[in-house]
């Protein structure tokens, strides 16, 4: 037994609280703490002030980029993405990562397509695309959760296959080309010629997803599960639930992106959002969130993945070559998460910079 | 022996494995007083307080609240028992604030026919009751929204010892709630359990601060490789006797 050491602490406490400071601490402490704070603010405000930059740069360097045609191409690339990216936030906040995504677009794509040559309806359609994405969304959120897994990423790389398997089987490996008006509508209509109608789809889910996230409990408690997974237990929050709703509604959404997809390309494809569940993640990181988990906002998300598509879009107009831009989007990558990490370390600065102010 | 106690735990017996952690260990504490548990690391405390607030399941032994066997099944049991715990590593959301911690797991939300999760939180109504709270307590954390992750480790741990005690009906339990802290926060949090158990609360703290253990208990039981093996009241001229019977050298 060790019994306390309240002298030895208690002293070092009383000769910190009673010894005047120095006075070189007492004047340069208040400042640095106020420039860290500035400098923490800056880091995030960062991504839209890059995005902002981007969009400028890009406006200088070639004409074409601001026309109305060309905003509407960076949108409508971006609305797949945006959705997955969203879909993505949600199971990252948890501190998950879910590799399926791209896959599980394909495999709705086609069942989609299938059940849109046999019945002809839309509804129905859409419904087998939503069905097909919540179907791998479960096996995600039951699988980690029940099988009782570390990390979701195993069992996410497990569907990213089992899906795209599917989708191929499915579709004998072939494309079907037809889809039904009203998602033909979503992925390649648009208002006044320019503003695309997925831009609307993309909005409303972000209206939803961030009404969910701030404003009910179930959002709250996805940032605690985040913040401790094991506190979270501890007072009572249902924890399995919330892991399970955050892989079926990242199901649920690569469905409703399968629709901008397939609306864009009138077909299902076992093809469909190769490497995009890797856009997701960028995006997600790129915009702001922490890859660490319990930190995101949507609008975080929806940056990311505006950036991510004036990228593309900005070096395809100045013909860069692909694989320039390969490499770009991932030195993009490196110092978003690099900036994430200079984030932690700077607060935990932050921290004890001021409990020595107090 | 028929009276009944706020919380009382009888014939408790865990295992992991082979490792028997507590062996038929029987314990109360009454409202408005406070209980010591003491032991070395090991004896099998913070399992026993785990056991009490739903972390892990008994595989023996009855917990009654009020003379009601109840079983602990999950924390949320525990909580809506009204025992709230305050863990050694704290259980505070660092990305969230301090109203969010407060309410973590209660957030004050409606309507009510709708499930918990799909409530819409009442965050002005979360905020007020939050600087009531922090008003009640006098406790010292910054009023404005910033993560707790940012605050000092003394704010910190006020958090979750006024979360404890904001919600505590029967039974408030604190793991060490002063390690790791200075003077002055040790003082608030001692105060802090004072407050509790003059409100009404049974009181259950482990500590390895002697000194505190003195000043805010009422009786004091020791454990030692998973069973209670004395109990005094902690005075200055008992302290050898507590000190001998934790190391568990001849008495």
């Amino acid at each position: 037994m060790t019994e306390h050491i309240p002298v030895k602490q208690g002293a070092s406490q009383a000769a910190s609280a009673v010894a005047p400071a120095p006075e070189s601490n007492a004047i340069a402490s208040p400042v640095r703490l106020k420039s860290l704070g500035v400098l923490l603010g800056t880091l995030r405000i960062g991504p839209v002030l890059i995005l902002l930059l981007l969009v400028a740069i890009m406006s200088q360097l070639s004409p074409v980029f601001m026309t109305a045609q060309n905003v509407g191409n960076v949108l409508v690339q971006s609305a797949a993405i945006a959705i997955l990216a969203i879909g993505q936030l949600l199971v990252i906040l948890t501190r998950g990562i879910d590799l399926s995504v791209g896959s599980t677009l394909a495999l709705a794509s086609v069942v989609g397509a299938l059940v849109y040559a046999e019945t002809g309806g839309g509804a129905a359609t859409i419904i087998a695309m939503l069905l097909a994405g919540l179907f791998i969304g479960a096996l995600n959120g039951f699988g980690y959760v029940y099988g009782k897994l570390p990390h979701p990423f195993i069992v996410t790389l497990a569907t990213l296959s089992i899906a795209r398997g599917l989708a191929l089987g499915l579709s004998g490996g072939q494309p079907i080309s037809g889809m039904p008006d009203i998602v033909n509508t979503i992925g390649a209509g648009s208002v006044a010629r320019w503003l695309p109608n997925a831009t609307f789809l993309v909005a409303g889910v972000a209206i939803i997803v961030a009404f969910l996230l701030t404003r009910m409990v179930w959002g709250r408690w996805i940032y605690a599960v985040g913040g401790s997974p094991e506190g979270a237990r501890r007072l009572g929050i249902p924890r399995n639930w919330v892991l399970v709703s955050v892989y079926l509604i990242s199901g649920l959404l690569a469905g409703v992106a399968a629709i901008v997809y397939s609306g864009r390309l009138n077909s299902g494809s076992p093809t469909f959002g190769q490497l995009a569940e890797l856009d997701a993640i960028a995006a997600v990181v790129i915009g702001g969130a922490s890859f660490l988990g319990g930190r995101g906002k949507v609008s975080h998300a929806l940056i990311g993945a505006l950036m991510i598509g004036v990228i593309r879009n900005g070096m395809n107009l100045l013909n860069i070559e692909a694989y320039l831009q390969l490499i770009v989007v991932g030195l993009v990558i490196y110092i978003a998460v690099q900036t994430d990490v200079i984030r932690g370390r700077l607060e935990a600065k932050f921290r004890v910079l001021k409990a020595a102010a107090e | 022996m028929t009276t009944t106690h706020t919380l009382s735990v009888s014939g408790a017996t865990k295992r992991f494995g082979a490792v028997r952690a507590l062996n038929s260990v029987d314990l109360h504490v009454d409202a408005g007083e406070v209980l010591a548990v003491l032991g070395d690391n090991g004896a099998g405390k913070s399992t026993l307080i785990k056991c009490i607030s739903g972390v892990h399941r008994l595989d023996a032994g009855t917990i009654e609240l009020d003379g009601e066997a109840v079983h602990m099944t999950s924390p949320a049991v525990a909580r809506a028992a009204g025992i709230e715990t305050v863990y050694q590593d704290l259980a505070l959301f660092d990305n969230l604030d301090s109203t969010a911690n407060f309410f973590a797991g209660r957030e004050e939300a409606g309507p009510s026919w709708l499930p918990r999760g799909m409530r819409l939180m009442k965050r002005r109504e979360m905020n007020n009751h939050a600087s009531q709270l922090v008003g009640r307590l006098k406790i010292n954390i910054p009023a404005k929204a910033s993560s707790v992750g940012m605050m000092s480790g003394g704010q910190r741990q006020a958090i979750a010892v006024a979360r404890a005690a904001a919600f505590a009906s029967k039974v408030a339990i604190l793991d060490e709630p002063t390690a790791a802290l200075g003077l002055r926060e040790s003082r608030q949090v001692l105060d802090l359990i004072i407050r509790l158990r003059d409100e009404g609360c049974a009181v259950i703290v482990i500590s390895h601060a002697m000194d505190h253990v003195m000043e805010v208990a009422d009786r004091a039981v020791v454990m030692r490789r998973g069973t209670v093996v004395g109990e005094e009241v902690p005075r200055p001229e008992n302290r050898n006797r507590l000190v001998s019977l934790i190391v568990g050298g001849d008495d």
